[in-house]
């Protein structure tokens, strides 16, 4: 077993919701009051676990609630999970930013955190003074920022403009010069957030390249949150998925992608569902998706239905109706998109049951969500965005034994190949 | 295996009350000196007289005071020109307070920069107290100068051997006010109310300072008041040394000494509790 770089044992983090009010002074009060007679703060017991969609009773939640975990040196960590869901607290407790309520973290090197890039630039100094501010914020000494002084501006491609105040920077370039300090900053643990949602497509995949290098090829240790599983897949070797403040997952990183897909798209009530949008006159109540029966998952090749259950709460006329289905994947790219209307035939229900037929399904394997949208006389009736996810199990569709690699094609065609 | 292996650190909920990292802001000074270059660059960066603005205010802040206090008021000066007398008074009296409420207000001003990263959040108040320090020996500079003037020219002055405790009355001035503005920076981050406090506080509390006024030409029973503030034995000091006026006593220094200890102790040690969680409230 590898030497661990950081453990984490019973991480708690309380917050208090609302404004800072009078409201504060009485419970400092209190607690203080509490504590000079050395009894358990009485705001610890109370708050709830951190849902942001539903209104709590306390004034307090749980950001993080009793985390465990450990990372061995040299692992790339994901750490993935819905907005709210504790990563960024995370984060800031590693990075020391604020301090755990309850718990502690083993830590073994020094860690380096990009919660946020160019932290302290200047605008009014230059693009050579900032380097040097920065790379200090970051704990680098001078002589350190000097060395790689060169390569710090060369990764940053700016150059030209090393003496022109940052204010004058482009915002695109402001992102570049300081993920170009960050990224030349020695330290054995790399923490970083969501930061490369700016720059262009170029340098978003230099940093990622970057990173790469630094968890691969240098072995220090990197714990990334991002909402792009494709870089998350791309750059890390274990996951941790996070819900509510607590580890729902820990493992490698395909099955933590695949517990976080999965466990936030199906809802086991459809009309239960709040994210939606529509007018709500008719309402999809279920969708299943399953293969030549019932029982059977979905295989590369082999038939697949994709049924839909619809509720008709506003008594409206079937035949006015449209129905469309697209199919993503993973990371959210648009694989297919089939629509009722899209065939010719009218519409001509019996119940209140949609089936999409399909005789050899053209999907390679991995894990699929789907998104209705229904309109019924061209108006929006209800549109749910990732309302349930499938997986798509390995088929032998070419009958050859061989197989599309996953990560290649999301699609499989038929194809012949002529010899001449 | 996994048991014995050994941390470089760790990051605990409780931590005790004197768990200070010197060392760790050791390793920083370079942030220091960077922040306090910056503070000085940001400053006269787009401005055509640059650094020539930090003689301004104490000039005509003075000739305000000689009117006002000394032709209007006609408060004693204890026979010194009041020229030279005020202008010291402004110079370290401005010192101070601007140290002080920069202090008070660090987490607040800071907390973009603090919220994102982490570095020992003591290097912040001391930039403050450093570049407040190269300012102060601009003005002083114009002090000094003064000084020479009224000492060969006018011979109207006459300085002393005291002139060399200067060096260590900074000290005491600069750690005065670091320590009491750790302290309100630490009650700050909740309680906003505490900056108007001290906005006005601080006005209040320089008519409590000898700074337009010498201790002597106060009447004997308020005298205690003024002596039990603890500028009053360094700006005292101050004055017998350059000014060679004044009826300065080596164990009001004393007092002043120890109540800057007191004051800068209390001050690092709440800072200390505060900085690791003042993110959560500010």
């Amino acid at each position: 077993m590898n030497k661990l770089a950081i453990k984490a044992e019973n991480i708690s983090k309380q917050y208090r919701l609302g404004e800072v009010g009078t409201g504060t002074l009485s419970h400092d009060l209190n607690r203080f009051w509490h504590k000079i007679r050395s009894k358990e703060d009485p705001y610890l017991k109370i708050g709830e676990s951190n849902d942001r969609t539903s209104k709590g009773g306390s004034d307090y939640v749980w950001s993080l609630r009793d985390i465990n975990f450990q990372v061995e040196q040299g692992d790339a960590v994901g750490i993935i999970g819905r907005n709210g869901a504790g990563k960024s607290t995370l984060l800031k407790l590693l990075s020391k930013v604020t301090k755990p309520t309850t718990g502690n973290f083993k830590i073994n090197g020094r860690i380096a955190s990009l919660l946020e890039v160019g932290t302290g630039f200047n605008p009014e100094m230059t693009g050579r003074e900032n380097i040097y501010l920065n790379g200090a914020i970051l704990g680098m000494r001078r002589q350190e920022i000097t060395r790689k002084f060169d390569e710090i501006v060369e990764f940053s491609g700016v150059e030209r403009y090393i003496d022109t105040p940052v204010k004058r920077y482009s915002s695109g370039m402001y992102v570049r010069l300081a993920f170009a300090v960050a990224a030349h900053l020695e330290s054995e643990i790399l923490i970083v957030d969501e930061v490369l949602a700016v720059g262009d497509a170029e340098f978003q995949k230099k940093c990622l390249g970057k990173m790469g290098d630094v968890s691969r090829g240098e072995g220090r240790t990197v714990l990334f949150v991002s909402h792009n599983m494709g870089a998350i897949q791309n750059l890390c070797n274990k996951g941790i998925v996070l819900a509510n403040g607590e580890i729902s997952h820990i493992g490698d990183v395909e099955s933590s992608i695949h517990d976080y897909i999965k466990k936030n798209t199906t809802a086991v009530n459809l009309l239960e569902l709040k994210e939606r949008k529509g007018s709500g006159v008719i309402k999809i109540a279920e969708i299943n998706v399953f293969g030549s029966t019932r029982e059977t998952k979905p295989q590369t090749g082999l038939p697949c239905n994709i049924e839909v259950v619809i509720a008709n709460l506003g008594n409206v006329n079937f035949s006015d109706v449209e129905f469309d289905v697209c199919v993503d994947d993973q990371f959210g790219q648009n694989i297919l998109w089939m629509s009722n209307t899209l065939l010719g035939n009218s519409v001509n229900f019996v119940g209140n049951v949609l089936l999409f037929k399909m005789d050899r399904l053209l999907l390679n394997d991995g894990i699929y969500y789907i998104t209705i949208y229904t309109t019924v006389k061209k108006d929006l009736a209800d549109w749910v965005q990732n309302a349930v996810s499938f997986e798509v199990i390995e088929g032998d569709f070419y009958g050859s034994g061989k197989k599309v690699p996953s990560l290649l094609s999301k699609v499989v065609v038929d194809y012949n190949v002529e010899y001449s | 295996m996994i048991k014995e292996q050994q941390w470089t650190e760790e990051i605990k909920s409780q931590e005790p009350l004197f768990s200070i990292n010197l060392k760790e802001v050791w390793h920083y000074r370079d942030l220091l000196i960077m922040l306090v270059k910056k503070d000085y660059v940001t400053f006269y960066k787009q401005t055509i007289l640059g650094p020539i603005w930090f003689f301004v205010q104490p000039i005509l802040t003075t000739l305000m005071y000689v009117v006002l206090f000394g032709q209007i008021a006609k408060l004693s000066t204890d026979g010194t020109p009041q020229i030279v007398f005020y202008l010291l008074g402004i110079t370290i009296w401005n010192y101070f307070s601007e140290s002080l409420t920069k202090t008070a207000t660090v987490f607040k001003d800071n907390a973009a920069v603090m919220g994102k990263v982490y570095f020992p959040r003591l290097i912040m108040p001391l930039s403050i107290i450093v570049s407040g320090l190269m300012k102060f020996a601009i003005q002083f500079g114009l002090f000094i100068a003064a000084v020479l003037y009224y000492t060969f020219v006018e011979e109207s002055i006459h300085p002393n051997i005291w002139v060399l405790a200067a060096p260590f009355l900074l000290l005491l001035m600069a750690a005065f006010s670091l320590g009491l503005g750790m302290i309100f920076s630490s009650l700050t981050t909740k309680y906003k109310d505490l900056i108007f406090l001290l906005t006005f506080g601080i006005q209040l509390f320089m008519y409590a300072t000898p700074v337009v006024y010498s201790v002597s030409s106060i009447p004997e029973k308020y005298q205690w008041i003024i002596n039990a503030n603890p500028l009053t034995g360094i700006f005292e000091c101050f004055r017998y040394g350059f000014l060679g006026s004044g009826n300065f006593e080596p164990s009001s220094l004393l007092f002043s000494t120890g109540v800057t200890v007191v004051m800068l102790v209390v001050g690092v040690v709440i800072f200390n509790k505060v900085e690791k969680s003042f993110m959560d409230t500010v």
